[in-house]
């Protein structure tokens, strides 16, 4: 049986590469978008490996939800995003600069 | 037969008349949802009515109970000496802390209702959309209010957060309006998978969801040396900070308030602060109450970090919704003040001072609004000029709101942050205290600007005085609104008694 800690690490290092896509990413707002769900993901494999390992079902009915209110999330950006590029003709990260200070 | 066989003899219907007031609230918005349908543009008026209605209906029904509650409190107080009743698996809990807080997000909202009316209709925004959207985040808020397990926390939050990112997108045609929807959506989601990262983490080594559960089992372990219990709480703490918006994790505050029209502001800046509240009581107290050691020293420093830069940067601000933006984050840092001292008369006064805080920042925005006019939003401070002779009533309301953010008494904001400095004082982290009051002297300099600029200065010629009319409902209000901020800064013993009792009772 694999291990506890190898579904933690990937899941650890899944959520690192969505963070740091996040922070790093300066061109492409549907990037963003994309790594949140990568981020959300990474929470549902660590939420179904642990309930796998202590046989708690609780964590896994909770994927169930999180799954749900991440595809409502990506219909909520997916929609400001349009209204982004109506508005500016332009879905570049580094242009999202009008407020400052 | 075999499908009767299939029903378990004791079938039981849960519990489910303590959440009738959400049961309601769902209800009443799907209604409004559909009534909108078959209402013209020229009566949207009864949309309006309508939310409101179904606002204090469910007030109602939080602050009358329903069923034979108050049997099972008595019960629970024999029982356990406590209030709290729970339902739904215990997944849901009613206890007096909720119900102060659920009439006083149901009020603001009605309030921050009668304020925008005048501002959406000016400026093409008046449909029912924004009624609908503004009755399911106070779902969400209540539903946050109330949880007792980490997934009805997400779930009243996110309910919470979607609508609010629509809200602030509202006005589909303003390039500012979607970038600051854009910024506030991206920030919110890393902090909601920030949450629930730490969440995880906490489910995996406690082994359960909920919050009493977790709670036990902290009890009887050493949770100070367990680095996956640090990491996840350290997690929490950040989803959390992102949501209250304190240093440093404030990024999107300014740009928010900034960006979204200026009645999306008044709601964003108030109700949600006291769900948000809600939400750090249950999961640090509720939950992870014996890490007090690991969460008081975080949060210490994310109170002084936000004291020092929310006070700091409000100076160099010209734009009045910025300035309250970088005010709220210092006010922020008081309620976390509160918290941190990890006493219940620090609960208390964080709860107080959430709470005054949410009716002096109504009061505030109402003046933004009703300065401004369709095509002008009278969002700069140069628009306060001279304002005490052109309207001196509302002058002397805004200052009375000013005052009150400041902490000059004999307004509410003294009192407030009195009870919470007395809180860190008591729990002796007195450098915090001393470093709250010196933040708050040089907090006091933009406030006493803007009051200056309304009672001394002239107005500019270029200063466009002209104003969208309002109608009565919204002077009464804020009359009303400035005078209860005097009145609770004189006689706050009323609401501080309740907000201890709602604390001893509940915890």
């Amino acid at each position: 049986m694999i291990p506890l800690s190898y579904f933690l690490i990937l899941s650890a290092l899944l959520f690192s590469i969505s963070v740091a896509g996040i922070f790093l990413n300066r061109k492409n707002m549907i990037i963003l978008l994309m790594c949140i769900e990568l981020m959300l993901l990474s929470v549902n494999l660590n939420f179904i490996a642990f309930s796998h390992y202590s046989g708690d079902i609780a964590g896994q009915v909770f994927v169930f939800f999180i799954l749900t209110v991440a595809a409502a999330e990506a219909a909520i950006g997916l929609a400001i995003l349009i209204t982004v590029f109506r508005n500016r003709r332009t879905i570049n990260v580094e242009e999202l600069d009008e407020m400052k200070g | 037969m075999l499908l009767f066989s299939l029903i378990p003899m004791q079938f039981q219907l849960p519990n489910i008349m303590l959440a009738t007031p959400e049961m309601f609230l769902l209800a009443g918005t799907c209604f409004v949802l559909l009534a909108d349908l078959f209402i013209k543009d020229s009566q949207r008026f009864i949309t309006y009515l309508l939310a409101q209605v179904v606002l204090l209906i469910t007030a109602g029904l939080v602050f009358f109970g329903t069923g034979d509650m108050n049997a099972i409190i008595a019960e629970s107080v024999q029982a356990t000496g406590k209030m709290s009743i729970t339902a739904f698996s215990d997944m849901f809990v009613l206890d007096p802390m909720a119900q102060v807080l659920k009439i006083s997000i149901l009020l603001i909202t009605m309030g921050v209702l009668v304020y925008s009316r005048e501002y959406l209709r000016s400026r093409d925004m008046y449909k029912g959309e924004y009624f609908t959207l503004t009755l399911f985040a106070v779902l969400g808020m209540m539903i946050m209010v109330s949880a007792k397990t980490m997934l009805l926390i997400y779930l009243g939050l996110e309910l919470l957060s979607l609508a609010m990112y629509a809200m602030v997108a509202f006005k589909r045609n303003d390039g500012r309006a979607s970038e600051a929807a854009m910024k506030y959506f991206v920030l919110g989601a890393i902090a909601s998978g920030m949450l629930l990262y730490g969440m995880s983490i906490i489910y995996g080594v406690s082994g359960s969801l909920h919050l009493d559960h977790i709670s036990t089992y902290m009890s009887s372990h050493p949770v100070m040396e367990n680095l996956g219990l640090l990491l996840g709480l350290s997690f929490i703490i950040v989803g959390l900070g992102f949501k209250l918006g304190v240093v440093p994790f404030h990024m999107w505050v300014p740009d928010v308030y900034d960006g979204a029209p200026t009645a999306v502001t008044l709601f964003l800046g108030t109700a949600p602060k006291i769900a948000a509240f809600a939400m750090i009581i249950r999961l640090l107290v509720e939950g992870l109450g014996d890490m007090v050691q690991g969460w008081q020293q975080i949060l210490s420093l994310l109170a002084a970090l936000s004291l020092l830069v929310g006070n700091l940067i409000a100076i160099a601000q010209t734009n009045i919704k910025r300035m309250f933006a970088y005010s709220t984050i210092s006010h922020m840092g008081f309620v976390l003040m509160g918290i941190l001292a990890g006493t219940q008369s620090g609960y208390a006064a964080s709860m107080f001072y959430i709470i005054t805080y949410a009716i002096i920042a109504m009061g505030g925005f109402a003046v933004v609004i009703y300065l401004s006019r369709e095509g002008y939003e009278a969002d700069q401070l140069a628009d306060l000029k001279g304002l005490s002779a052109r309207h001196p009533w509302v002058a002397f309301m805004m200052m009375l709101f000013l005052f009150s953010m400041a902490g000059v008494p004999p307004t509410v904001g003294f009192y407030a942050k009195l009870s919470v400095i007395t809180a860190v004082v008591d729990a002796n982290v007195i450098w915090l205290a001393v470093f709250g009051v010196v933040m708050s002297v040089i907090g006091a300099y933009y406030y006493l600007r803007a009051i200056k600029l309304m009672y001394f200065d002239k107005p500019d010629d270029a200063t466009n005085s002209a104003r969208s009319p309002v109608q009565w409902d919204f002077t009464a209000l804020l009359s009303l609104n400035g005078l209860a901020v005097l009145a609770l800064g004189i006689l706050p013993g009323t609401l501080m008694a309740l907000c201890l009792k709602a604390i001893q009772t509940s915890l």
